[in-house]
This record gives C-alpha cells, structure tokens and sequence, in this order.
C-alpha cells in the first residue's frame, strides 16, 4: 500500500512537470526556440501572484485571472521585442540571450524578494485530502494539478490542431516565408506562441507556489524536469510530454522512498537511462 | 511595349534587385492589366522569380518601382501585400507540410478576403482535391499539389496571381490539364503572370510576353509576335 | 596549368610584433611572485583561470558548435578528483592535479556518448543535467564531505610546499603554466588539420561532411580535451581555495554563466576573445565591487546587448575595424616566386 501511494503522487507530481514541459515544448514546435530562462518565468509567475495576493488579499488560485493575462502580454513583448531578433539558423543567439535573461530574473529577483522561501496560501485546499482506498490518500490540491495539466495539455491539442489559430501556429513552423505568402505575419504569430507559453507558465508557477516553497534560484531545476519530461516522453507530441512528466514524477518518488537525498538523482538517472536506451523518447511523433 | 501607365493594374518601374553583392534585377519594367494574362520567360538565372519575389514582397524594393492598382507597394512587407489582393504560387510548390490538403486550403483563405473562390469552388475547380482533402499534402502527386498550390492562392481572392514555374517537373499532360484551368481563374477577374520555362505553353496561355535575360528586360510585347527567331534572340542574347 | 610552389604563411608583420609583446608579458607575469603582493597574486590566479575556461569553452562552442551550459560538471569533478585523490589516496597533490585531468578525460567518454545524441538547445539543457548528476552524487560522497563538503588537510596542504610563501608561489606558477599550455595547445590544435576541421564545420557543417570531415570523430575529441583541460583548471582552483563543496565546486553561476559571459562579450571563435572578455570581466567587477546580485544582472544584460548587436564580440569589432590578430592564425597562400600581395588575402 505503501508503493501505492508513492507512486500515486509521482503520477499526480508528474502532471505539474507536463506543465512545466508543455509551454516548453511548444515554443520549440513553433519557432525551434528552447527558452533557457523557462524556469525562471515560472517562478517569475509565483512571485507576481505573490505580489498580486498580498497587495489586493486574493486567493492565489483567484489571482490567475490577473497573473496569466499579465505573463502573457509580457511574453508577447517579450518575443516580439527581443527574442525575435534572435531566430535564425544559428543557435547560439537565441541561446545566449535566453540564458542571459534567466540570469537576469533569477537576480532582479533576488534583489527585490531576497532569498528567503515563500510560499503561497491556498488556505484548507492545501491540506484538503481524500481516501481512495485503504491507506491511498490522495491530496485535493495535487489532483487538482494533475486534471489541470491534462485540460492544459488537452486544450494545446484542440488548439493546435482543430483551430484557425492552431494551424497557423504549425503553418509558420513549417515555413515562415511562405506563411507571409498566406497573410501570416510571423513576428505576431510567433508573439502568440510566447504569450501563449507564457500563459502556461503562469498556471503552472502559481500551482508550483501553492504546493510547495519557492525562492529566486528554483527556476533551473523548473526547467530541468520540464525539459526531462519532453525528452522522455518524446519531441513532438504533448500528450507523450503527459507520460515523460509521470514517469519522471514516479521515478522521483520510488527514489525519495528509498533514500530522501536520492529523489532528485532518481529522476536525473531516469531521464539518462531513456537517453541511452531509446533517445527518441517513449511515444515519439514522426515528423513529416 | 507597356500599357499606358494609368490602366494597369501592375506596374513594375524600373526596379532593381540585388542578394547580397549580386544584382539580379537591373531596371525592370513590366505591366499588367485587368483580366490580362501575361507571361514571363527567360533562361535559367535570368530574375524571373526574383522578379516575382519582389512583387510578393518576399524581396525588397524601392517604394514606387512596385505600383498595383494606384498604389506603390514596393516597400510593403510580403503579409500585407496578400492583403492587398496579390497571391503568389511559389516555386516547387511549397504546400505545409504538417497540414492536411484542406488546411492548406484553408490557411490560404485566412485572411477572410471577400470574393469569389471558397473552399467549395476550389473542389469544384480541382476535384482531385475534394477527394484527397484529409489526406497530408506530403501524400499527393506532383500535379496535386500543384493544385493545390494554386487552390491555396485562390483562398486569398487576388486580383492578381503570380505563378512561378507551375509546370516544373510535371508531365505534360498534367501540365495541359492545368493550364486548362487557368481561363476560368481569369474569367472570375483575376490577373495572371506566368513565369514558364515551358515556353510553348506560356505563348498559347498569354497575351502578352515578356523574355528577361541577365536581369534585364530583352523583349517585350505580344504572344503572337513572339517568334522563334524573336524569343531565342532575347532568350540567349545574341 | 601547374601550380606554382606556394607555402602558406600565418605571420603578418603586425602579428610578429604583436607575438613578442605576448612573450615579454608572459616573462613579466612568471615574475610576478617578486613584485606583486599576496592579493594581487589571487587576482591573477583568477583571471588565469577564467581565461583558461573562457578560451576552452570558446573551443568547444565556438569553433566546434557544441554549446555546453554544464561544463561546471568537469569543474567540479576535477575539483573532487584532486581532493578525493590526495585524502582518499594519498597521491601527492601537485601529482593529484594531473590525475584530476585524466579523470576528467575519461569521464567525458561515456558522457559525450549520451549527450551526443541531443541537437542544439536539447544538447545544451542536457549538459546541465549531467552537472546536475555530478553535483548530486558528489553530495553522496560522506568521505569527502557529503552535502556541506570539506577543506583540505593541514598535512597534504604541507605537502605542496614546505612554506606558505613557497606554496603560493608554485601554486602561482602553476596556474600560469596551465593556462599558457592551454592557449598554446589550443592554438597548436586550430593550425593543424584539426583546426582546418573545426573552422569548416563552424561554417557549415553539412558542407564539412561532405568533403570528407569526420565531423562526429572531430567533436568528440574536442569535447574530451575540453573536459580534461576544464578538470585541471577546476582542480587548481580548488587547491588554492583549500575547501571544497558540492554547491561551490559545481556552481552554474561560477564557472559557466560567467565563463560564458567573459567569451560572448569577449568574442566568440576567436582565440583573443575570452582574453580581452576577461579583462573586462574583472574590469567590471573592481567597478561594481560587492553588488554581488546586481553585478551578476548588468553581466546578463551586457552579454544580451552584445549578442544582439555586436555577435562577434569586442574582438571581432577590432579585427572587422583593424585587422588584428595578435595569435597566428590567419592561412595566407604565398607564392616565393611572384611578388607577396598580401593586401588582397584577408580571410
């Protein structure tokens, strides 16, 4: 029963790491952009619901309405103004100047928060559990997390591919110069695309911020799982992103088991086996 | 031999284009009038597309060497200028890959511009594409995707279509049975260039004809009077 | 047609003149013990191995196109070799220093097998995440510390030296040693056929591979010698701090965010880059003094101005304006038998 429930919460741990993995994975489905100060953004995202909960006394989960419209427009600005300039067949601009601005935001943070941890109050959700069978309990907030995540994950598919939008979204992918040919104006829509990561980002920061500590330096590792999560699962398929995140949450929590210091080698040491193993990834799309 | 200025409803002004150090335009100057079909010939190498790309707006120009119905678009980038009523059907056909044959469609209609063609009528133009419309476009023959290549830039409406190079690569008679096609694109009022190296069958297709060489304009003026000796004159530049 | 004999020079005049200045500076730096003071020593020291970073990290991303973000891993395993060598092993630590760089080298074998099987970016988070690994496991390492680490015995620190004069001294020359060799070799490496190798596969490498490049072969033995060279730097850095820890040895902030700063502001895929990179680095840092996190924010901002608008760094903007090159490394063909019109030969 034991194993049970520790795996249990590596699924339901697994789904806010799909979270973390599927505004990463888009970025990179669109404009082959992998966005080094992802984590950071996140936790960006919990500081703003941070500010927005203290100053105007919302519940965090409430705060979203303000916090994801706001990380959205900062990722459309934040595209069009800077990242934009870095697209090309070169892949250190893009590179340098992300990391250049995770390094930016992990230390403007800390000069405005200082180091010290924070956390979100959600007030009884966090504690709120239930009994699903004898000595398998699972947390309202993290089921919470899960359903949220496979919405999240659900919704990009329906987007994608069953919206106008969505198929502008894969026709710039394919071919940003012909995609001018259609009226497609790149520089906007790859600006969607960052404002629509970013809208991801933000829910997954503020579940992040409700569930457990956070503080300025905690965004590389966001961006580790995350990143662990889509190589696991396999590039090009979100909801394969789902199955990297859930079984990298497992394998942290089969670690942390045995050996508390072990959780985060656990999972590192999953990511490395499917590397070696089968490097494409558990469910890879094949990409015409 | 051009139009007289105020008629057409392109007309391209002594332009230049240059990639890089190279310079592939030097002083072109075309027109082409309402419901006109004009075609473009030339050896490799000799700025056809180049010259279509600038008109797109895939390339750039001086603001007033571009002027279509009026108005100078040569500065205008390529997005706007599908807005403005020119579609161009680019070399090699270039469908998106990751869509279906009717997303291809589709997106070429997304910018919701009024007018004749919609999905509906491209099926009936095409119909080969009505029964592959679910398929990938990566699935389709050569002439298909041709096809659907020119369906895609009938979504948009033009009132000007720019075809580069429609029968490359294709046999023969797929060639005849899109070109077959073409009179009913103009007879819903829209525009047509032609760059072919398939020159008989841009002669038989166009009013009017012009033959580049080297980035200039070597001959100029209407299909009939295009004759062999005429055409492998410009054509080579002897 | 024939072609008539041709050697193919790297010198210019202006290169000649510039190589000596290079050579009276690093007889005046191997004086330094004599007229610099106990402070200034560490500076140097410092600046030695950011320059030695910065110039193998230049090598691996900017001449092999392998842009690692997790170099720190080579850092701090160097740093654990050195330390686990000496305590656990009782090799002698000037001799530890050397087995740090084999360790180093050997490590990188079966890493490279795996993370070469990234591209790009995904390249670039997955070096992160085997110095991730590497930090993880060395807080594993009870002997040496566990999570809060361990200082280096009086009795192995005696070892290096029978004085504290003396052992800043060696530890001093080391260092200078290390990083001249490290220039040098990597120099000696870019005018081989290597080299050759590496400039065409940072052009383009698809053109590279087909004429005949062993483009697989070519990076791996870069990223070996950039992990060895990285470990012996690490280890001597940590020799001279006397204390290691996980956090500290495999710091991302440290030894690579800065490293990569110094040779983007520097100049990426030029030898001279991650040098004058450095100076101003350390530059910066005398200016902005203790503002540790701020320091660190004007840092990012400055390499993202740079990245935009000046790609090739302050250096490229001198060789574009000037034509400088103070290392040889410019192929110009030469024919003895007609005039020498350099003037036209810039490449």
């Amino acid at each position: 029963m034991e194993w049970t429930n520790t795996i249990v919460q590596g699924v339901l741990t697994g789904g806010l790491y799909a979270m973390f993995a599927a505004g990463l994975s888009l970025i990179f489905g669109v404009m082959r952009l992998v966005n080094i100060a992802h984590g950071d953004f996140i936790v960006l995202a919990a500081y703003l619901a941070l500010v927005v909960t203290e100053t105007l006394g919302l519940d965090p989960l409430v705060s979203l309405v303000i916090v994801i419209p706001l990380m959205a427009a900062i990722g459309y600005a934040l595209q069009r103004g800077l990242l934009n300039r870095t697209l090309g067949d070169d892949l250190l601009p893009p590179l340098l100047v992300t990391f250049g601005l995770s390094v930016i935001i992990q230390n403007g943070l800390l000069e405005l928060f200082t180091a010290d941890s924070r956390r979100l109050q959600a007030g009884a959700l966090e504690v709120a559990s239930f009994e699903v069978a004898r000595g398998v309990s699972i947390g309202v907030l993290p089921l919470l997390q899960f359903v949220a995540a496979v919405a999240v994950i659900g919704a990009l598919q329906a987007l994608f591919y069953r919206t106008a939008f969505g198929r502008a979204f894969r026709a710039t992918s394919d071919d940003p110069a012909v995609a001018r040919l259609v009226g497609l104006d790149n520089a906007h829509v790859f600006g969607l695309a960052m404002a629509l990561s970013l809208a991801v980002v933000a829910l997954a920061g503020v579940l992040l911020a409700v569930r457990a500590n956070f503080d300025p330096a905690i965004g590389p590792a966001r961006l580790i799982f995350g990143f662990e999560a889509v190589i696991i699962g396999g590039l090009g398929n979100l909801w394969g992103t789902l199955a990297g995140g859930i079984v990298l949450g497992v394998a942290q929590a089969i670690g942390a088991k045995l050996d508390p210091g072990w959780q985060l080698l656990a999972g590192h040491l999953a990511f490395l086996l499917v590397l070696a193993v089968k490097p494409e990834g558990l469910f890879p799309r094949i990409r015409a | 031999m051009p139009d007289p200025a105020g008629d057409a409803l392109l007309d391209v002004r002594a332009l230049d284009a240059r990639y890089g150090d190279f310079q592939a335009l030097f002083d072109v100057s075309i027109s082409v009038g309402r419901r006109e079909v004009v075609a473009i010939i030339g050896a490799n190498g000799a700025g056809k597309s180049t010259l279509l790309k600038c008109v797109a707006g895939l390339m750039p120009a001086r603001r007033d060497a571009i002027v279509f119905d009026g108005a100078p678009i040569g500065d205008l980038p390529a997005h706007r200028i599908v807005a403005r009523g020119i579609a161009l059907v680019p070399e090699g056909r270039r469908l998106f890959p990751s869509l279906s044959v009717e997303e291809n469609l589709l997106i070429g209609g997304q910018l919701g511009r009024p007018g004749f063609w919609t999905l509906a009528r491209i099926y009936e133009l095409f119909p080969a594409l009505a029964v592959r419309a679910r398929l990938p476009s990566t699935a389709l023959s050569g002439g298909e995707q041709q096809m659907a290549a020119l369906g895609r830039a009938l979504m948009a409406n033009p009132t000007l279509l720019l075809c580069d190079e429609i029968s490359l690569g294709l046999a023969p008679i797929v060639i005849r049975d899109i070109y077959a096609r073409l009179p009913a694109i103009v007879a819903q009022g829209t525009s047509l260039v032609i760059v072919e190296q398939d020159i008989a069958q841009a002669l038989a297709a166009a009013a009017r004809v012009y033959c580049l060489q080297e980035g200039r304009v070597a001959f100029a003026g209407a299909a009939r009077d295009a004759t062999r000796e005429a055409v492998a004159a410009a054509y080579f530049g002897t | 047609m024939s072609v008539p004999p041709f050697q193919v020079r790297f010198f210019d005049r202006g290169g000649e003149i510039a190589l000596a200045g290079v050579a009276a500076l690093v007889v005046a730096l191997a004086c330094a013990p004599w007229w610099a003071g106990r402070d200034q020593l560490y500076l140097l020291e410092e600046i030695f191995a950011y320059v030695a970073l910065a110039s193998l990290w230049n090598l691996l991303a900017g001449y092999a196109g392998l842009v690692s973000v997790g170099q720190q891993a080579y850092v701090g395993l160097g740093a654990y070799a050195l330390f686990g060598l000496a305590i656990l092993a009782d090799v002698p630590p000037l001799w530890a220093i050397a087995g740090a760089g084999v360790i180093g080298a050997i490590a990188a074998v079966p890493v490279a097998a795996l993370v070469f099987r990234l591209r790009g970016h995904y390249f670039a988070i997955g070096t992160w995440v085997v110095a991730e690994v590497f930090r993880l496991l060395a807080s594993q390492i009870s002997a040496l510390g566990g999570g809060s680490g361990t200082s280096l015995p009086a009795g192995i620190v005696i070892a290096i030296a029978p004085t504290r004069t003396m052992r800043e001294f060696v530890i001093y020359w080391i260092a200078l040693a290390l990083v001249a060799a490290i220039i040098g070799l990597i120099l000696l490496l870019l005018r081989s056929r290597y080299g050759l190798a590496l400039t065409a596969i940072r052009d383009n490498e698809l053109a590279a591979r087909s004429n005949g490049v062993d483009v697989a072969r070519v990076k791996f033995v870069v990223y070996v010698f950039t992990a060895c060279g990285t470990a012996l730097v690490g280890a001597l850095i940590f020799l001279q701090k006397l204390r290691i820890s996980p956090d500290a040895a495999f710091s991302v902030n440290d030894w690579t965010a800065f490293v990569i700063f110094i040779t983007v502001i520097g100049g990426i895929g030029r030898i001279e880059g991650p040098i004058v990179g450095t100076i101003v680095f350390f530059a910066l840092r005398q200016a902005l003094a203790d503002r540790g996190a701020l320091y660190l924010l004007m840092l990012g901002a400055v390499a993202i101005v740079v990245m935009l608008k000046a790609p090739k760094g302050i250096w490229g903007v001198v060789v574009d304006r000037l034509g400088w090159q103070i290392f040889p490394l410019r192929r110009r063909v030469v024919y003895p038998s007609r005039p020498d019109t350099s003037a036209g030969s810039r490449k």
